[in-house]
């Protein structure tokens, strides 16, 4: 066990730092990269914040949907085999609700302002 | 490097002076963007009456530009936009080809047209919103002029109908080797509901989308962008403009974030005499979707193997799960 802060408080404390230390005194093509990069620090800041019990939760479904056994990118390869083989389809019991899942997982990581997943997002809310 | 300037800039002077009437020389050269091997430029003629003459050199100053198979040369570019204006489709008329003996490599020279292009703006400022409600019905006008173009007198372009781009994009993302089970999802789904193969083939503009045209506050002003064209399915740029990731964040104006598909559809059969099958265009929209996805997780390919190793490059590698969300609400909707 490492001692604090977490390492999504250092990325957070160096995405800040970037934002509204160093780009304000940089200019033009130099400017944008710095925020590209501190956008990039925010992805992995959100995976580290999210990834572990999210990829344990895709896991434990795709054991579920294959009835099988393997690290998480083993079982994905054996999901696209399956898929592209016909063998599940969105008929599947599970299959649709576990690509929604994994895909809501990984925008929430990935761009969780992107206008497809705010969305998907209100359509869920206001089915509850 | 200063001497390759001058270089540059005395031959394109000389070239200039020689195929535009009245031209007198070169003034104001202007890097805009481009890759190691293919380069835009804007300058302006000074003439002889005084007033300048706005113009773009597209060029690749080694010859051929070889960063994508897919892509046509500029020559042929230059062949298809003036193609296109004899059809009625708005275009920056080109000046000049380029010749070995200009020495300024291969490419051509066309007039700079004024309006904007950040599709953003187009969708936001004040400037556009008169235009914003016209676009659509524009845009299918003007594709269904550009799909009008003889075949006969087209230069030699790549034949890409629906299952050879789905065997391309197949290929290159099984080598990206990253596994992605909405995109086989989508694989699936495209190879189970491939359009009749009744449909004839003509032109397609390729990247017809928000960003590749030059938009004034009176409308299209120019369809820019060639390097993608090829020979296919018409409702390929139909399917195309309404990708998502085109749509700007406005996911209710499904044509470029600025109008709706009957609009555009309307505007498309007016000019074609031809009805629009919806359906049709949805299979165009899914692959588009699929092939945008595809393209970014390929980005980190060339960030990996250290072509490319900017933060920008890799980011974009990100990105791909955006159109599997896309994917997801077009072809297994929850309610």
């Amino acid at each position: 066990m490492q001692d604090q802060p977490t390492s999504a408080e250092l990325v957070g404390a160096v995405a800040d730092f970037i934002r509204t230390h160093a780009m304000p005194q940089l200019e033009g093509h130099a400017a944008f990269h710095a925020r590209v990069a501190a956008n990039a620090l925010d992805i992995v800041k959100r995976e580290l914040e999210i990834a572990p019990e999210a990829n344990a939760g895709e896991h434990d479904r795709l054991k579920a949907l294959l009835g099988a056994d393997g690290s998480l990118d083993d079982l994905n390869r054996e999901l696209c085999t399956r898929i592209q083989a016909g063998e599940l389809t969105l008929d599947t019991e599970g299959l649709k609700d576990h690509l929604w899942a994994t895909t809501l997982a990984k925008l929430a990581v990935d761009q969780p302002k992107y206008s497809g997943y705010r969305r998907a997002l209100e359509e869920e809310n206001a089915e509850k | 490097m200063s001497d390759r300037n001058n270089d540059f800039t005395a031959s394109l002077s000389e070239a200039v002076r020689r195929h535009i009437e009245g031209a007198t020389g070169v003034d104001g050269l202007q890097r805009l963007s481009g890759g190691a091997s293919q380069e835009t430029w804007a300058f302006d003629a000074t003439t002889s009456k005084g007033t300048p003459l706005p113009l773009i050199l597209r060029r690749a100053p080694g010859g051929t530009r070889a960063e994508k198979t897919t892509a046509v040369a500029l020559e042929t570019e230059a062949v298809l936009i003036e193609l296109a204006e004899k059809a009625g489709v708005p275009v920056p008329t080109v000046r000049h080809v380029l010749t070995p003996e200009d020495g300024v490599g291969q490419g051509f020279i066309m007039n700079r047209l004024t309006g904007e292009t950040i599709a953003r703006k187009i969708l936001r400022d004040e400037e556009y919103a008169e235009a914003r409600p016209k676009l659509a019905r524009q845009c299918g006008e003007i594709l269904a002029r550009l799909h009008s173009i003889d075949k006969a007198k087209l230069p030699a372009l790549r034949v890409a109908a629906a299952g050879e781009e789905i065997r391309q994009y197949h290929a290159t993302l099984r080598e990206h080797g990253h596994p992605h089970p909405v995109f086989e999802l989508a694989f699936r789904w495209l190879e189970d509901n491939l359009p009749a193969g009744d449909t004839e083939l003509t032109l397609v503009h390729g990247d017809f989308r928000n960003g590749n045209l030059m938009i004034g506050p009176d409308g299209v002003r120019g369809v820019l962008d060639w390097e993608l064209a090829h020979i296919g399915d018409p409702m390929e740029d139909l399917g195309w403009i309404c990708v998502n990731s085109w749509r700007f964040g406005n996911i209710d104006k499904p044509v470029g974030g600025f109008g709706t598909r009957e609009d555009m559809f309307a505007g498309y059969e007016a000019v074609s005499g031809q009805s629009v099958d919806p359906e049709r265009v949805k299979f165009w929209e899914v692959l588009g979707t699929l092939k945008w996805g595809i393209m970014c997780t390929s980005m980190v390919t060339a960030f990996k193997s250290g072509l490319d190793p900017s933060v920008e490059r890799a980011t974009i590698g990100r990105r791909s799960s955006e159109t599997e969300i896309d994917l997801l609400r077009l072809l297994a909707p929850r309610s």
